[in-house]
This record gives structure tokens, sequence and C-alpha cells, in this order.
């Protein structure tokens, strides 16, 4: 007998009570929610940059003309040399207009330029799927043009996020975006930089991942602050 | 550990049977006989079975089941009458009400009865407030005292509230609250031999939490948190000393000297 | 207090657990941090659940997804396998430490590894992978923050979520200057961080294997979630060329959509955190036309001991556990000792019930001693495991042989003794004899000057307990004649 046989012979074996009903998840939360009105628009915007902002994440609003502007400018404030990005994605060619100084696109297999990448590159910037509302949280499923470390080896992360994707909560973004039918290889909740507080519960931000996340949040002109 | 907020008082009753419970019985008497006073204050015929000795707590949290049930089923026959069963300690109510039913759950006709005794079961501050709805009137001098809630009070009986709630009542009395206030006092039965190290740090903490308040004493509805951290306190030379809290408000309602 | 040196551990004698307990409560530093430390968090965690009503029904639901969970627990299981097996990933069943320990040697060296880096997995402290690792010439090298410190050090982590709590930035100064090469002595907490994260962002681009743990594995999707904050766990599950998943049987769940509940109260009962920075969901290797991510993944489902908490209704709550650690943050004895003189990979309630079942009663019968069934851990825990009534349960175990009709624990009745039997035998006999009692408490109260002076562990740090001049009974029945 294999361990995989023994191991479910073992379970199998084990006596059963009545099986328990299924967790009625929606039923609960909605429930949990019963006492709160549906959300707008301007209070998930709201409650998204309260929450990112605990996180240390820093939020700039933009709008869908003048982001890849916004983003030249925070580069060239931050010191950024190089920034990498998916060069097929559905924002690239707005981004090469920018003129943005050593802009560079995540081309070839990681294995090829592993060291460039750690060592030689600034700051990444990938597209985002939504948000979370109630967790200040984006949304990030990393693909073949703006594949998985695009988000976490450079310094700085810049996101672009559509104001209208936020959603109030990680379960309602789960429906909403129907992930359970086309998860990718690599799906990502990802709340403010890289942290830690593993040395005498001091918090210390830039443990491995980014020591910045920077969130361009594509909002309306009248939302513009 | 166990829903407590659930709980239907009966009217306030004309008997009731009063449990002591065995460290009552041996190194507290006083409380048990302040319980029965404060319960006789206000009309209530106190019976105390002669033949009771303890709900059988000591076996059960030590891994002796077998021997829990014999104690405990020695009592059953104790309280034939429908009247509360009081009992002037969180712990041991606790076990009666909350641990009963499930020592018997393999003998459907005493678990129906274990269940029909821990029906019955009140702790004494619990019962003081919710069931005789208990008015008292503070004779005391000005006094700063701090309360020690045990963790079978606070988390199987939800009773904390209730001694907290006696106590307020009294305008001469100062309630200090202390640091870690939900925290045991490392007593845990037989906990305190088998730990002794761990235990003590435990008691020494909160005495120290104690004395912190500047409280001139302590109260607890619990006779082994008092010896525990009674005899900690002695033992480092300190004057602080707690007491039980039917004593306490047997002194501070009739006019008697703290002793 | 000293960490026990690796490989010291994994078996606790009474005398060794409270040998080391006893010296850690004599620790002031220790005391202070751990104080601190846990303090901090329970105010963390408080702060999460503002609502007690709210919690209540967010606990209910989570031990319901894990109850439920649990009783389809072969099924999903299956399922699971299939689902993980479409998308790439290859499983494997390991029924022990060795079982474990075996399979993922084969891999490593399979891929002529010589350096694993690995995210936080407790489930690899708990076979001790990289002993074994070691033993063959592969470099397991920890990257989380916490795990890295404890390494370095020689030492295991004292706490499930907050690994290095025990040591005080000084302490880490002072390790990171003597052993990292090339460092100054600094107690700078974000210098510190810097240089791990210099020194292990090298690791995760020389690493053949990375290695991680499972919060929880989805059956419908075959999807692993890791939980984190630092990206260690991101790293380690992307950039090496494979990456190999360790987790116990236990942390499935049937739906995408039973993570959320589990998710939010594990963060917030954990470190008081309305989410960590990362949840990372992996549902395959790299894909073609994808430029990162590991080329092969494996999943090692590992029993150790598991179906025999399984097997047993009671029990088998130990598995709804989702490892936040809220149990020992609460702990007053965890608190008091810190998580080493356990001896075990899990310290706190949660190793109190666990490990018997993976070490045996035999080894671990004195941890379901080390509380005072206070009741803290059962009343935090996030999916509402019954703590006390287990540890009351396998003190039962450990005193007796098995329940006619049951199969016996490993090492079950290990802490039988003659002596302990017979005390109890006669407390019995006493307390059952209304009349042989009340004698007994006439007698001690009549004779109360002759009380010992030495009492056990009780006159440790008190004064010895002596009965009062009269019993409760007799005041009582004189009373009654008066």
């Amino acid at each position: 007998m294999s361990a995989r046989d023994n191991i479910l012979r073992r379970l199998r074996a084990a006596p059963q009570g009545p099986l328990p009903s299924p967790p009625d998840v929606r039923g609960v939360q909605a429930a949990l929610a019963a006492d709160r009105p549906a959300s707008t628009r301007a209070e998930r915007i709201a409650l998204f940059c309260e929450k990112m902002a605990f996180w240390r994440g820093e939020v700039v609003r933009v709008t869908s003309s003048d982001w890849p502007q916004k983003l030249r400018e925070l580069c060239i404030a931050k010191g950024v040399r190089s920034l990498l990005y998916g060069e097929q994605g559905a924002h690239a060619a707005m981004l090469r207009t920018a003129g943005i100084v050593g802009l560079k696109p995540y081309r070839r297999p990681v294995e090829e330029w592993k060291a460039e990448l750690f060592g030689d590159t600034d700051a990444g910037f990938t597209a985002t799927r939504g948000a979370i509302a109630e967790t200040g949280t984006l949304i990030v499923w990393p693909d073949a043009d703006e594949p998985r470390l695009l988000s976490l080896v450079p310094p700085i992360h810049f996101a672009l996020l559509d104001a209208g994707r936020i959603h109030d909560t990680l379960s309602q973004a789960i429906d909403e975006q129907d992930w359970r039918s086309q998860m990718p290889t690599n799906a990502l909740l990802i709340s403010g930089p890289s942290k830690t507080a593993d040395i005498q519960v001091t918090l210390a931000y830039g443990a491995h991942g980014p020591k910045e996340l920077v969130i361009l949040l594509l909002v309306n002109e009248e939302e513009l602050p | 550990m166990h829903e407590t907020g659930a709980r239907r008082y009966p009217e306030k009753p004309a008997r009731v049977y009063l449990f002591g419970t065995c460290l009552i019985d041996m190194f507290c008497p006083r409380a048990g006989m302040d319980a029965l006073n404060l319960l006789e204050r206000e009309g209530i015929e106190v019976h105390f079975p002669a033949d009771q000795t303890c709900c059988g707590q000591p076996a059960h949290s030590s891994g002796f089941p077998e021997q829990a049930r014999a104690v405990a089923l020695a009592q059953f026959a104790l309280f034939p009458e429908p009247w509360p069963i009081v009992v002037p300690s969180g712990s041991c109510a606790g076990t009666m009400r909350h641990h009963y039913p499930s020592l018997f759950e393999d003998d459907p006709r005493l678990q129906a009865q274990a269940r029909a005794l821990a029906e019955r079961v009140y702790e004494l501050s619990e019962f003081l407030t919710e069931v005789v709805k208990i008015r008292l009137t503070d004779r005391g001098a000005p006094l700063r005292v701090a309360l020690h809630t045990s963790c079978a009070a606070r988390r199987e009986m939800g009773t904390h509230r209730h001694g907290r709630a006696l106590l307020e009542q009294l305008p001469g009395v100062d309630l200090a609250v202390h640091g870690h206030e939900s925290e045991c006092c490392g007593f845990g039965g037989t906990f305190s031999l088998k730990h002794p190290a761990i235990s003590s740090a435990m008691a020494g903490d909160k005495v120290d939490a104690l004395k912190e308040t500047g409280a001139e004493t302590f109260i607890s509805a619990d006779c082994g948190c008092l010896l525990n951290l009674n005899h900690t306190l002695q033992k480092r030379g300190e004057i602080l000393q707690g007491q039980h809290l039917a004593s306490f408000l047997w002194q501070r309602t009739n006019g008697e000297e703290r002793q | 207090m000293s960490a026990p040196a690796l490989h010291e551990l994994q078996f606790v004698p009474a005398s060794e657990f409270k040998r080391r307990s006893a010296t850690a409560v004599d620790d002031a530093h220790l005391r202070q941090s751990f104080r601190g430390a846990m303090d901090f968090l329970i105010g963390k965690r408080a702060a999460q659940f503002p609502d007690p009503a709210a919690l209540e029904r967010q606990r209910a639901l989570a031990e319901q997804i894990r109850q439920y969970s649990l009783a389809r627990l072969p099924d999903l299981l299956e399922q699971l396998e299939r689902t993980l097996t479409d998308n790439g990933v290859n499983v494997h069943w390991a029924e022990n430490a060795e079982d474990a320990n075996r399979i993922i040697i084969d891999i490593a060296q399979r891929h002529a590894t010589r350096l694993m880096v690995k995210g936080k997995s407790m489930v690899s402290e708990e076979v001790e992978l990289n002993h074994a690792l070691a033993a063959v010439g592969i470099e397991a090298l920890e990257s989380d923050m916490g795990e890295y410190i404890v390494q370095l050090d020689g030492e295991k982590p004292s706490h499930i979520i907050m690994p290095a709590i025990h040591k005080t930035k000084q302490q880490i100064a002072r390790l990171f200057a003597d052993k990292v090469p090339g460092v100054a002595y600094t107690e700078s907490v974000d210098e510190l961080i810097g240089i791990g994260r210099a020194v292990l962002r090298e690791k995760f681009m020389s690493a053949e294997i990375g290695l991680s743990g499972v919060n929880f594995a989805v059956a419908e999707t075959g999807t692993l979630c890791l939980v984190e904050n630092e990206g260690n766990g991101r790293m380690c599950t992307t950039v090496p060329d494979v990456h190999i998943a360790i987790t116990g049987i236990e942390k499935v769940v049937e739906k995408l959509e039973h993570v959320p509940p589990l998710f939010g109260l594990l963060t917030r009962s954990a470190t008081g955190q309305a989410i960590t920075t990362y949840f990372n969901l992996i549902t395959g290797p790299r894909r073609p036309g994808e430029k990162d991510g590991p080329r092969e993944m494996h999943l090692v489902l590992v029993d150790n001991g598991r179906t025999q908490a399984y097997r047993d209704q009671q029990l088998r709550s130990t598995l709804q556990c989702i490892r936040c650690g809220a149990c020992m943050n609460h702990c007053p004895v965890y608190t008091r000792i810190g998580g080493h003189a356990y001896g075990t990979t899990y310290p706190g309630p949660i190793g109190e019930i666990v490990s018997p079942h993976m070490l045996g009663l035999n080894a671990t019968h004195v941890l379901p001693t080390a509380s005072t069934l206070c009741g803290a851990c059962g009343e935090v825990c996030p999916v509402k495991i019954p703590i006390p009534e287990l540890l009351v349960r396998l003190r039962v175990e450990g005193q007796h042989d098995a329940h006619p009709g049951r199969p016996p624990l490993r090492g079950q009745g290990a802490a039988k003794s003659a002596l302990v039997d017979a005390v109890w035998a006669g407390w019995a006999a006493l307390y059952t004899r209304p009349a042989l009692y009340r004698a007994f408490g006439w007698l001690a109260t009549r004779f109360r000057a002759l009380t010992p002076s030495q009492q056990a562990g009780w006159t440790f740090s008190r004064t010895p307990m002596k009965p009062a001049a009269r019993t409760l009974h007799e005041m009582m029945a004189a009373r009654r004649r008066r």
C-alpha cells in the first residue's frame, strides 16, 4: 500500500457523524453587512485610500489622459533610473508616450537576466485587476506580459488601478470577477509595501519585496483632489 | 467557552441549597457562613446538605474521570427538592453546571440527572444579582479594593460582571482595576503542585498587579484563587490579603469589623 | 535562558519541561520580552474585533467551514490531488516525517540542488527537514526574517508567527555582526532588515529550489494560498526553478469562497492585521509563454499523526486549527515560559494538543498538564477549538489505557503511575463517604498545628496551607443545634 492509500484508508475508516451542512458564506456575510447600506463608488474610493494609506501605500489620483505624465513626474521625483513594464499590456502604448527615462520591457525569461532584474531595476509598473476597499488591497494577476516578479523585485512598485474596479470585500471580488472558473497560475493580493515586524515587533518596510508601493488611481476629472 | 448570556433566571425562591465546596469547607469556612448569612438576610431559607463533599473537579481536571464521576454522583442525591443550588465558587459552579453533563455522557440516565442538576446551579454573586436582585447598604468606611475573578467564573459562568456589580453597590468602596485583570492567577488546582515554577510566576505577577492598584484588600469569589494569592503574599511578607466576596459583602453591609 | 539546540527537541520528558520552564520564568529579560510582545499582539487583535456579536458570527462560520472540510477530508484531498495534477503540480503523500523528507530530498537530488530557500513553513520544522537536507549536503536557508535570525543563531522558532520574538534587537545586532560577513554592528531595525534583505536576495537568485508552506489548499481550483508580509514567500515560490510546497493534510477547503472568512480571521487573530501585505494564490507552475515562476511544482501532503487525531470525533477538532497563534499570545503559561521551553515545533496551547499526535503521548504527556485550564485559548480561537476540553482529554489518555473499543493513541497511558492512581483512588474513597470525609475534616482541623511546613510544589513560593479551626460542616452543624 502506498502512503496515499494508507492515509486515505485511515481517514475513511474514521467514524463520521452526520455531514455538517455546507457553510453559507454569502448568507453570513450578507447578515454581517445587513446594517450597512450598499456602498457608493465615492465611499469605496475613500475607504480604499484610507486603508491603503494605513499600509503605507501611496495613492496618487490620475486621469486616463494624464497618468503617464504623472508617472513620469513620480519617477523623476523618486530618482527612478529604470522602470520595468510589460510591453504588450493594455497600457503599454500609453506608457511609452510619456518619455519616461529608463523604460525597459520585461521581455525575456527571468533566468536570462536575473542579476539585472535584482541588481539594476529601480521600479516596476503593473496594471491591476481591481482592488478591495475593506482592507486597502490591490488585486494583481500576473501573466505572460506582466510577470510575477514585476511587482516583487524592483524596490518601487507602481500600480495602475481603475477606481471603478474597487470591490467592497475579497469575497465580493472573487464572486464578481468569477475567479473560480479562470484562476491564473498566480493571483496576488497586495496591501502596501513589503514589511516585517520580526525584530522586537518593530515595523520595518522593504523586507524582501518593494520598499514603496505607489498606486495610480484612475478617477474621473471631478474626483481629482 | 460556554454561552453565558442566554441564561434565564427564575423568581427569587423561598429556599435554596448551599453547596459549600471542599476548599471552603476546610480552608475558608467563614466564606460559607457569610454566604448563608447574606441569603438568610434576604429571607431565603438555606439548606446545607450535611453529606456534601466536593464537586469532583480536582479529579476531572487531572485526567481521572472515573473518580470525578464517583464523587459527583455522591452529590446527586443531596438535592432532592427543585430548589436552586447556590455555590460560593465560580470554579465549582462551573464544573457542576458545565462539566457534569459531559462527565456522564456514556450513561443517558445519569446524564439526564446531571443536566437537571446543572440547570439549578448558580454561582453566589450571580444568584445574588440576577435572582435575589439584592440591594446592599454599605456600612463600612471608605476602602479601595481590587477584584480578582477566577477563570471559571469569568469564562464558564460569565459572573465577573456580577462580582463587579455587587461591589459597585457599595458607595464606600473604591473599586480599582488591576493590570491584566482577566488573566489567570496561576492556581489551576493540581497545576500549582505540578508546575510550581510557572504557577508561582503567574501568582507573583498577579499579586504585583493587585498591589500596584494601592488597594487595601482584594476580593475574589473563589477560594482557590484566594489561597494561592494570600499564601503567596504571606510568603513575601506583604500585609495585603484578599477575602472572599461573601465575607466582604457581609461585613460591609452588616457593620462588622474586618477580620 | 539559552534556547535548546536543534535536535534536543521533539522529546519532552516531564523533567526536561519542568527544568526548562523553571529556567525561563527566572529569566527576567525573557519574561519581559514575551510579556511585552504578547500584550502588543493581544491589543492589536482586540482592536480588530470591536463588535463581540459580529466576531461570534465570524467564528461560528469559520468553525463550520473547518468542520465541513474535515468531515469531507478524504474526498477533498482526492479532489485537490486531481485539480493540482491537472494544473501541472506533482502531488506527493507522506505518512510521517521520514517520508516527507525522503520525497523532498529525492526532488532536490534530481535537480542537483545545493541550496534550497525556504519560506515560512511550520510543517517543514515539524518534520525537521533542514536537518535531513544537511545530512545529504543540501543547504536549507530560512528566508522569513525571523526564521533567518533564529537559524543563524542555531535555534528554533519560539513562536509560530513571530519566530524570533525571544530575541532583542541588541542580540540580533550582535548576531549579524558576528555571523554575516562584512557587517558592522548596528541596532537600527531598518538597517538590520536591510542586511537580511541583501543577504537573502543573493540566495533567492542562486537557489535551485524554493520551499513554502501552505495556509489553505483549495480543492475545487487546485490552488495553494500563502499568507505573508515580507515577500519572501513570493520569492521562494517564484524565483527558483522548482517550488515545493509542504502542508498538513488538514489544510484543504472545498471552495474558493471558503477562503476569505478563514483568511480574515487568521490575520486578525494572529497579528491584529486586517490583511497581510501579500496573499499569494498559486494555481500551477509557469505556463508556456510566461517569463517567471517555477517550471516545476510539487505539493507534499503530510499526515504525521494527523489521522490519529482525525479518527476520534473529539480530538478531530484539533485539526480545525489555522495556525494563527492567538492561543499562545493569550496563554498565561506561554507568556511566562516562551516557546522554547515546550521543546516542540508547536508551542503553547495548540502545541499541547497537537504534539501528542505527532510525537506520541510517551514523549509529550507533560504538555497537556502545562495549563491552568483558564480558558483564554479557547476564548480567542478563531475556529472555536475547545482547547481546554482537549487538554483534559489528553490528560485522561496519558493516565489511562485506551477506553475499551477505542484504538490506543500513540504512547497511550505513558503517564500512568501506581502512586498517582492510588492517590486518586484514595481521594475518591474519601469524598464518596460523607461520614469518613467529615471525620477527616474534624481531624485535619484539630491537628492543624501539625500541618507540614513543606507542601510539595505549593510552598515553593507560598506559606503552607493550614486548615481552619473548624470546618464549614461543623459550623453548619453547630448552627443547626442552636
